[in-house]
């Protein structure tokens, strides 16, 4: 990784801007050839500097259901309930932290009635409660990560 | 479906989600493809990612970095105990600090007396320690309590995805 593609990462992270030849205008910031972002951000990819390029979604905005959730899990069982928990397709990131309350993932599902429902399963599979954060407001999303 | 897009725009959204959920292709022309994939003119097809950028619906079209590739190999979730009546003020200033990754309200619940949560990322575990000090700063008096719980592993991490419809 040189400085053009430190330059290249923190500009993309900004987002490609909406015009007719996009790279173009990126290239021209950078002072480079279209064909090198394109070639530059194919590498850091394959690389994986990048895990993705692509539109980001607020995907709660076109319908979904979403919350935070967290269990205490007892030691000895926390690897078979890590695993019931991952088995599902509605556990989209799931977490270990260092608290009482161990394990926080975060459930992504189509509807309020399909989380509730699984928010459900999750408590009978484990046998534990589930402490359940649902985001109220947002104030700020926005990773972005100066190199 | 949400009320804070369109109607007409629903159906192409959706569709434009499932083809680019693994990220857009890296063509010369990306909005060529995109409009021959949605049956749109290539300038339909810019004026509805302007639409929906300016909806919320596409935060931006990016890059999103490898963080622990980068050297952001440690995050802490901090969460805080603040007084409900400067929440709002406070969660925007939390917010806006730039070390801060997302920053959201959460309810209370009985033995959990956070809420505001906010994510901080560090090359280390100290420059982490110091962002959460200078959150406690900017808090002050309106905080009650906080903590800060720091990650030991992902379990597992595959992105928020668009649910199937059932």
């Amino acid at each position: 990784m040189d400085e053009r593609d430190r330059q290249l990462i923190n500009r993309l992270q900004h987002g490609l801007p909406l015009v007719r030849q996009p790279w173009q205008s990126v290239a021209q910031e950078l002072g480079c050839a279209p064909g090198e972002v394109l070639d530059r951000l194919h590498a850091l990819l394959e690389d994986g500097v990048l895990t993705r390029f692509g539109p980001m979604f607020d995907i709660e905005r076109v319908g979904g259901a979403f919350t935070l959730a967290a269990l205490t899990v007892p030691e000895a069982r926390f690897d078979a309930v890590a695993e019931q928990l991952n088995a599902l397709p509605q556990v989209a990131h799931n977490y270990r932290r260092e608290h009482a309350w161990n394990m926080w993932f975060v459930l992504a599902c189509a509807s309020p009635e399909e989380l509730d429902a699984t928010l459900s399963r999750i408590e009978t599979l484990s046998g534990l409660t589930v402490l359940n954060l649902p985001k109220e407001h947002t104030y700020h999303v926005g990773l972005h990560f100066p190199v | 479906m949400s009320v804070c897009i369109s109607r007409s725009d629903s159906p192409l959204a959706l569709r434009l989600i499932a083809l680019t959920q693994d990220g857009l292709p890296l063509l010369e022309d990306p909005w060529a493809w995109l409009a021959e994939q949605l049956g749109i003119s290539v300038e339909s097809t810019l004026d509805l990612l302007k639409r929906l950028q300016a909806e919320g619906v596409i935060r931006r079209i990016a890059a999103v970095p490898n963080h622990y590739r980068l050297g952001y190999r440690h995050n802490g979730m901090t969460v805080w105990d603040v007084a409900d009546e400067q929440l709002p003020r406070l969660g925007e200033l939390i917010g806006a600090q730039p070390f801060v990754s997302h920053c959201y309200r959460r309810p209370r619940r009985a033995g959990w007396p956070y809420n505001l949560f906010a994510m901080v990322h560090g090359r280390s575990r100290e420059e982490i320690d110091s962002y959460r000090e200078h959150l406690r700063f900017l808090l002050a008096d309106a905080c009650r309590a906080d903590e800060m719980l720091v990650s030991s592993r992902i379990l597992k991490k595959t992105g928020l995805r668009l649910p199937p419809a059932h």
